[in-house]
């Protein structure tokens, strides 16, 4: 398999500045510092809980965030940094977004125009998610659940994509349908893309992805290998061993506390508050990535 | 879809009041200081007082109001308006010839300022808080809090007293014989009226687009438009125009009184011969069967256009058309 990389985020922050009463202004980081690559052919999961920033990632990867958002980092694609002019030749054609939800398709137009303009490549698209033709023709409140997630994830392959972003494509769907769904983006990214695919599901993720990345709060705690989820040990974060704890099959552990809201940031290590392993040392300063056993992590402490 | 039957309901509620304003107003006049039949004969009438009775017999005076309603409902339904104290003719035809030279001014006025608005409001709403949009945004909101007259008064000044530009007020040139008026002395005549409607008329449409615009402009179809690669005009065009034209269209279909409103002022300041001067004629001469006739006549425009505004509201939304059975 080659190892080009596709997509590599280094540094990546976001805020949005936000105006409160009079003219006081404050600015809200909801993105702190995220690290994450994807190379051709390889499937990265990206899981997190909600609110972690999952979402923002992906409108910032495409240029798409609101006009108060304020970003910093390198953000390269092929190798070079993507900036709004290649952006604009890039959208929807070699870079295609799977949205999360129905409130991005436009209620008062038919799916089949909003998922592209190639009448052509639509049929195909359809055909390939088991669409009938004429569901081209529907409005979004027309469709059913099912339906209109098989016509969100129809957009990934429209055009010949290099990089995919999907962004829970599979919520809702039955356990079989959503493997189905999998499938696909397995199949694509065989064939040569490079596939984000941000889910809630890191079960079902872990059949068809080639690395998960870890998010907690607005940042990347850790990048393992899909098989290191088999071992808490072979996992490298607290956050990450407590969230293996945490899931079924595994003891079913929930940690204490929850994420930090983006206005109250701790200083340091943002998962220091519920963190058993946390010293002094954890409190302040960032604390950068480091390559640990062919992963990634953000944690003093972790071997 | 909006069936047969909420039609009929819209259609049947608006029937029932506007026989509801009919006895409002029938009410209103028959209360009010106004003695037809002093109107009628003149105040300083020498009249005895046993033709004066004469008179009020054969008009049905005496007999009570709700008698009188009746009757004069009964007489409405059959196209009988009676006759204009005021102008010696029947209310019918009156306000067939005032409401065609109204209807004129107002259609006008209502699609410039639709059109306008309409233009305006997108270009803000695209460029929300910039310098265009900061001016246009003040300039609604003077414009709404200003009174018709007022601007009126102000336009009439500028560009026909201090300019000479414009002719000072009227249908056509003064002394000129009805035969001999061109469709150019008409146009000419209607230029002010008709940009003073449309100043008074765009501020709430032109609001409303702005505010439309920048709330589709947030909303998630549009980021996942702009990830698809549309280019801002194509966003325009494809999704903005398509979730706003409609209820546009709407608002201004529902603005029909206030539209209504600032005719009969701005008809007023240009003495333009239409039903808005001729309601300030009936008013000051007591005319008691063209003022009746002119509220009926004004409400049902102004329903009419509630009416359209309802089945519109009802086609614009999809979602609103429920049910999956319009493939
Ligand atoms: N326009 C905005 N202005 C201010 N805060 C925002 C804005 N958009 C998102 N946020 C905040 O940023 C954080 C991350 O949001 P994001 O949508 O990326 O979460 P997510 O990980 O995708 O969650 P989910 O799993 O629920 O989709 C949230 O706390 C959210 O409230
Ligand atoms: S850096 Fe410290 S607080 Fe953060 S996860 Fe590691 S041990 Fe815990
Ligand atoms: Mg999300």
């Amino acid at each position: 398999m080659e190892n080009k990389i596709v997509l590599s985020v280094n540094g990546l922050s976001v805020a949005f500045k936000m105006y409160g009463k009079g003219f006081a202004r404050k600015e809200l980081r909801v993105i702190s510092n995220l690290n994450i690559n994807v190379r051709k052919g390889e499937i990265i999961a990206v899981a997190g809980s909600s609110g972690s920033g999952k979402s923002l990632l992906a409108h910032a990867i495409l240029g798409i965030l609101p006009g108060n958002a304020v970003v910093s980092g390198e953000i390269n694609y092929c190798g070079t940094p993507l900036t709004e002019p290649r952006l604009r030749k890039l959208r929807g054609k070699e870079i295609a977004l799977v949205p999360q939800s129905v409130e991005y398709l436009d209620p008062l137009m038919k799916v089949g125009k909003q998922v592209s303009a190639d009448k052509a490549a639509v049929k195909a698209a359809f055909e390939r998610y088991k669409l009938a033709d004429s569901a081209a023709n529907l409005f979004p409140f027309q469709l059913s659940g099912g339906m209109m997630r098989r016509v969100l994830c129809a957009t990934a392959v429209v055009g010949n994509a290099k990089l995919i972003i999907a962004d829970e494509p599979t919520p809702g769907m039955s356990k079989d349908l959503a493997g189905r769904a999998m499938k696909h983006f397995r199949d694509l990214a065989d064939a040569g893309a490079a596939v984000i695919l941000i889910t809630h599901d890191i079960d079902l993720a872990l059949g068809y992805a080639d690395r998960i990345a870890v998010f907690y709060a607005g940042t990347t705690v850790e990048t393992a290998l899909a098989s290191d989820f088999t071992d808490d040990s072979l996992l490298r974060h607290p956050y990450t061993k407590a969230l293996w704890r945490a899931m079924p099959g595994n003891g079913f552990r929930p940690t204490a506390g929850t994420q930090p809201y983006a206005g109250s940031l701790p200083e340091g290590c943002l998962f220091a508050p519920r963190c058993d392993k946390k010293t002094q040392e954890c409190t302040y300063g960032i604390i950068e990535p480091r390559e640990v056993r062919n992963g990634e992590v953000c944690c003093r402490y972790a071997s | 879809m909006l069936t047969a039957k909420s039609t009929v309901g819209i259609v049947g509620r608006m029937l029932i009041l506007l026989v509801l304003i009919s006895i409002l107003a029938f009410m209103l006049v028959v209360n009010a200081p106004i003695d037809p039949l002093t109107s009628y004969i003149g105040a300083e009438s020498t009249l005895s007082q046993d033709a004066r009775d004469e008179i009020a017999e054969h008009w049905g005076l005496n007999k009570s109001a709700p008698e009188r309603y009746l009757n004069w409902a009964k007489n409405i339904l059959s196209g009988d308006f009676g006759m204009s104290i005021t102008y010696k003719r029947p209310v019918i035809s009156i306000i067939r010839e005032r409401f065609s030279a109204s209807i004129i001014l107002m259609a006008l006025a209502w699609m410039l300022s639709g059109i306008l608005g309409f233009a305006i409001g997108i270009i803000a709403g695209l460029r929300r808080g910039g310098v265009f949009d900061r001016l246009v945004k003040l300039f609604c909101l003077v414009l709404q809090s200003s009174p018709t007259f007022w601007i009126g008064l102000l336009i009439l000044s500028v560009f026909a007293v201090s300019l000479g530009w414009f002719p000072l007020g009227m249908a056509a040139p003064m002394g000129k014989l009805a035969a001999e008026v061109t469709l150019g002395d008409r146009i000419y005549h209607l230029i002010l009226p008709t940009v003073t409607l449309t100043i008074v008329s765009i501020g709430k449409i032109t609001l409303y687009t702005r505010q439309k615009v920048t709330e589709i402009m947030r909303s998630d179809f549009i980021l996942f438009a702009r990830a698809r690669g549309l280019s801002t005009r194509k966003l325009v065009w494809q999704h903005v125009m398509r979730n706003i034209s409609l209820p546009a269209v709407t608002l201004q279909f529902s603005s029909f009184s206030e539209l209504f409103g600032g005719m009969a002022l701005a008809e007023t300041v240009f003495s333009y011969p239409g039903i808005g001067t001729a309601t300030t004629a009936a008013a000051l001469g007591g005319d008691v069967p063209l003022l009746l006739g002119i509220s009926l006549i004004s409400a049902l425009f102004v329903f009419s256009g509630n009416l359209i505004a309802n089945i519109l509201y009802g086609v614009v939304d999809p979602r609103v058309k429920g049910g999956g059975n319009y493939v």
